[in-house]
Parts: structure tokens; sequence; C-alpha cells
């Protein structure tokens, strides 16, 4: 692959879809039945007409919506993506304080979900129609159609609730001043809300895992290796693992844009302070500068996720990074 | 081949069936083969042949212990005199019994070559020395096999089979397909070699010409069931010289004898008839021959299933 060539294709389709996002996202919150102007002064406000039409003469809200989206689009791109009604802040300094802490809660429960999904899904790939095997797979298919909301209360009226292991929420204890937050506050809050994303998160791998143990285990290669003396360990540790971890880190990888939706369902769930959060608080509160900005980070993030498998399968498979060869 | 040595291998009477899911729930048996008799001695190479679907890829998934867990065996395998059982297969599999598949896709895609010959019992020394007897260059050990030629890849197969050191058969399924007929004699000397060596060769092939070239013996099968084990002179000579009326047949076909088809078609696995399987296209075809299963017998210094051969 020419490389600065393929890098220049790539930012090309990276900018091709944050404005395919923009537009749509633009298009469906104008459609939507969101007063902007009503949701900053509050429906119960006492402003007069003529304030109300000065402001929203100042607003540019009755301009037409390609003009609107222009305008915005226009101030985007100059890093400023306006101001958060609900916590009356930029839009930018909310999302970057929130990040990190979504961030972190993600990527713990992607690489959890991932290894742990990975060996579940070979023991019982293994052990094809094993009673083990059965298990696991309606264990999966029940995580897969769970809502993560639900998952999310669950894990929270039993551990939190019930056994009382965990608080309720939040990333730090409460009335506790920022200086005094040891590590461990932090992780004692970060186990429920990865443990629900986890969950949410493990079944695809799992089964995807499995599904591959088992078609690698029927090819021609495996009967080989067993007609060469390997026996069920070798031929898993030297062949099928081997066969299976790529289009296993792949799909994980792939899989950004539902870890990134079971993100924002556990974070509210958890009162977890991150990006997830504020886009349900922006969506209930008509908040419009703040969704946009949060979907644009969605939309961005799932993007990346998707790049790393493209750029991993070329690094990591020979067939690909060889191609062509010396044959 | 000196007369009376003891068989490296014997197939008695050898017979697979897989239990299939049919109509439904209810669980039948296929029978696919049915009596496969045959032997092969210290320093020979025994050619099969026969047409698709007569058993031959079969025979040597089961020697090997890799059919699918729905087939049932049935008959002996005996390795030098004791019979083949599971646990000898684990003990012998890679080390002094070898198997070459029929393609490239036999190999691990993502694991190199080199790696992949040396296995769990070889040597990467002893890798090395065997690439270079099969004039594979250096390179190739770091090679992947969807990088290999064709003849590349035949040849690192072979590679597989002769890297355990000791190896004293070498079951070989189709290991000729696709390769130029230059290519495929050159295979053909290094299967000489392995039986020069002292170790016996199971080589089943859809080419008759090779298979004529450089056997010793030929077993035909049909429809499950080997019918004749005559020499590769015999066969080749037609005619006469063979004892089974479809080996005569076949020998016929061949472009070099008469180029003769014979009418009919073999019996599909799951309708197998009783009696002899070639009863219905057999020109010398009595009552007897459908009497029931026939026996392998010797005769005139090689082997025949068939009630009238004399």
């Amino acid at each position: 692959m020419a490389t600065r060539r393929g890098i220049l294709f790539v930012i090309l389709r990276m900018l091709l879809l944050l404005f395919a996002v923009s537009v749509l996202s633009f298009v469906l919150v104008a459609m939507a039945p969101i007063d902007p102007l009503v949701a900053y002064v509050g429906p119960s406000s006492t402003l007069s007409e003529e304030a109300k039409e000065e402001i929203v003469e100042h607003w540019g809200l009755s301009d037409p919506l390609p003009a609107r989206y222009l305008a915005w689009a226009g101030n985007i791109l100059r890093g400023d993506f306006g101001d958060s009604i609900t916590y009356q802040r930029p839009v930018a300094d909310v999302i970057r304080e929130r990040f990190l802490l979504s961030f972190v809660l993600m990527m713990l429960a992607w690489g959890l979900s991932g290894v742990l999904g990975f060996f579940l899904g070979i023991a019982s790939g293994i052990r094809g129609g094993s009673v083990f095997d059965r298990a696991v797979k309606v264990f999966c298919l029940v995580l897969q159609s769970a809502p993560a909301f639900w998952i999310g209360l669950l894990v929270l009226s039993f551990f939190a609730v019930r056994l009382g292991w965990f608080p309720i929420g939040m990333a730090v204890p409460m009335g506790k001043l920022a200086a005094d937050v040891t590590v461990a506050d932090r992780i004692h809050h970060l186990v429920l809300p990865v443990l629900t994303l986890t969950v949410v998160s493990i079944g695809k791998i799992t089964l995807y895992t499995r599904q591959k143990l088992v078609e690698t285990m029927g090819s021609d290669f495996i009967l080989f290796a067993r007609a060469r003396g390997e026996t069920q360990g070798q031929i898993i540790r030297r062949h099928a693992i081997r066969n299976i971890a790529l289009p296993a880190v792949t799909v994980q990888f792939a899989s950004f844009s539902e870890l990134f939706g079971g993100m924002t369902l556990a974070e509210t769930v958890f009162a977890w302070p991150g990006v997830g959060s504020a886009m349900t608080a922006a969506a209930l509160n008509g908040d419009v500068p703040l969704l946009l900005g949060t979907a644009l980070i969605g939309a961005l993030f799932v993007f990346f996720g998707n790049l790393i498998a493209n750029v991993l399968y070329g690094v990591l498979d020979p067939r690909v990074r060889e191609g062509g060869g010396y044959a | 081949m000196a007369p009376g040595m003891e068989p490296i291998l014997s197939v008695e009477e050898l017979a697979v069936s897989f239990s299939m899911y049919d109509r439904g729930l209810r669980k039948a048996d296929l029978a696919v083969i049915r009596s496969l008799s045959l032997d092969v001695r210290p320093g020979e190479v025994l050619g099969v042949i026969g047409s698709s679907g007569s058993g031959k890829s079969l025979l040597a998934h089961a020697i090997m212990g890799i059919l699918p867990p729905n087939a049932t065996v049935r008959g002996e395998v005996l390795y030098r005199g004791e019979p083949l059982t599971e646990a000898r297969l684990r003990g012998l599999r890679g080390r002094e019994i070898a198997f070459i598949p029929q393609s490239v896709d036999y190999l691990d895609p993502l694991m190199r070559v080199g790696r992949q010959v040396v296995g769990t019992f070889g040597t990467r020394a002893a890798q090395e020395a065997i690439f270079e007897r099969y004039r594979l260059g250096a390179g190739v050990a770091r090679m992947y096999p969807f990088q290999l030629s064709g003849g590349m890849a035949r040849r690192v197969l072979f590679a597989t089979a002769a890297v355990g050191g000791d190896v004293k058969l070498v079951v070989a399924d189709e290991p000729t397909p696709g390769l130029g007929p230059d290519l495929a004699a050159k295979m053909m000397k290094h299967f000489r070699e392995f039986a020069d060596a002292g170790a016996g060769v199971l080589l089943i092939t859809h080419d008759v010409d090779l298979a004529l070239g450089y056997a010793d013996r030929i077993a035909v099968f049909y429809a499950g069931a080997t019918v004749e084990i005559a020499t590769a002179a015999e066969f080749a000579a037609g005619g006469a010289a063979l004892r089974h009326p479809y080996s005569r047949a076949f020998s016929d076909a061949l472009p070099q004898n008469r180029f003769l088809p014979i009418p009919g078609s073999q019996p599909y696995a799951g309708s197998l008839p009783e009696g002899c399987p070639f009863a219905a296209r057999c020109p010398e075809r009595t009552e007897a021959c459908l009497a029931g299963d026939v026996p392998m017998r010797d005769l005139r210094g090689g082997k025949v299933r068939c009630v009238h051969a004399a």
C-alpha cells in the first residue's frame, strides 16, 4: 500500500464521515420539537415578546436551515462548539473534562470483555455441543438481547443496594474534597460501571470467538496437524488461537459503536460524570449545542475504532502484509 | 519387493460408515467403504487407483485416525503385525507414520512454513537439511503457505513427512493433482526415495500413468471395495494378465490401451448392492455373483475379489 496515499484517503474518509454526521444530526435536531429559546430561558420565563424576538434575531434562529448549519459548522471549525445550557459552560470544556472519565470506563470494559470473552469463547467452542457450550451460548444470547440500563439496574440493586459492597453511583465519594480523593476511591467507584459495561459487551465477542473456533477446528489444516501427531492442546495453542485471534481483535475494535451506546446508558444508571451522562442530560434538557458536540465526539470515537481494526489487519495478517510476495 | 517379508501395514476388510440424519431425527448409517483389503510391504510403493467416490481418500483418513466423529470403522488395520489402535496411533503419527495431504490448504495459513515443517517432533536442523534436499531455497522457510508456488507447496508437504526422521509408512492422498508431468514425475521420485530407504508407501492417486510408472503394485478400488491387487506390470499389460473384470475394463479404457469405455456407472454409497458391487456392469455376471459378500482371495501371486476369476 502506498502509505502516504493511504493516509490521505483515511483523512478524507474521516472528514466526509464527520460532515455527514454533522449534517444529519443538525437536521434531526432542527426538526425535533425543541425550541432553543425555551430551552435557554426556561418555560416560565417572564421575558417580553419583543425581548424574545431580539434573541431569536441575535441567534439567527429565523434564518433558513442551510445558513444556520453553515454558521454552526463554521464555529465548530474555529473550535467553538457553543455553550452548554445544562452546564452553563462551553461545550468543548464540558466534553474535554468528561471524555477522560468515559474513556477510562470504556477501555477497561473493552479490554476485560475482549480478554474474558475470547477465552470463554474458546472454552465453549472446544466443547462444541456440550452442556457447558450450550449454557454459554444461552448466557451470551440473553446478555446480547438485554438492554444495558436494565443490566446496570440489576448490578446496582444487587451489589450496591443489597450487598452494599460498592457505591451506588458517581466517580468519587460524595462530599469529599477533590484533593482528598484517593486512587482506591476512584477504583471503588469504577467497579460497578465497568462490570456492567463488560457484561453488556461480552456476549458478542464470546459468540464470535466460539463460532470461529468451531469453523477453524473443522478446517483441513487442523486435520493435518492431528495426522502429524499434535495433541488437542497443541492444536489449539499452535493453530486455532493463531487463526482466531486476528478476526477476534478486529471484531472487538469494530464494536466501538456498541461500546459507546452501552457506555451512555451505563453512565446514566450510575450517574457517572462522563460524556454519556452529559449526552443524556443534553437530550432531556433540549441542550442542542452539547447534544451536537457529543454526537460528533461519538462519531469520531467509532471511526477510530474501525480505523484501528483496518490498520491492524494490514499489520498482523501476513496475507495482507506480505501480499503478492514471492510467489 | 522380497516375498515373505512382513507387511508394514495390512488392512483387512475395512468398512467405514457414517451416521447421518435421514428424514427428521431418524438416524441412518451410510456405508461408504464396504470391504477394503490391502497390504504395504517395506520398500514398496503401493498405488491405489479407482474412480472418485470409490473410497480412496477415506482409506487414508481411516488409517491416520482423522475421520470425522460420526464415522464408524470396522475391520482391522494392522501396523507391523499389531492392531493399530487409537492409543498406538497417537504415538506413531508424525513420527513413524506420515501423511502427505492433497493441497496447500492443509498447511496453517498463518504459520511460517519452516516452523510448520518442524512441527512438534522435528528439529530446525532436520528441517533445513530436508529443505536443501528438496531444493527449497533458504527463504522458503520464512514464507507463509500462500506465498508458495504449486511445486514448492508440494515439496513442503513432502518435507513434513520426512522431518520425523524415522518414517516407516507414508500415506499420500492425491499428492500430484494440478502438477505438470515433469513436476509430478519429480514428486514420484521422492516417493521412491522413501521406499528405497525401507519405508512402505501407500500412494492414493487419480493419475494411473504415474502409478504405473512408479508403483510396484496396484490396488484397484471399486465402490468401496478392493477388487484386485496386481503388479504394476500386470496392470500395464492388461487383458489376461489381470484377474478381475473391472480391472480389465479399467485397463482397457486407458488411452494407451484400447481406450474402450464400459457402459454404466459406479453404484453410489448408500445404494451398494448385495454381492459383488461390479455385478451390474459385468459381462461375466451369473447368479453366484449376487449370492453374498465375495471374499478376497489369492490368485496367481496377486489378489482378487471375484467368484469367477481363474
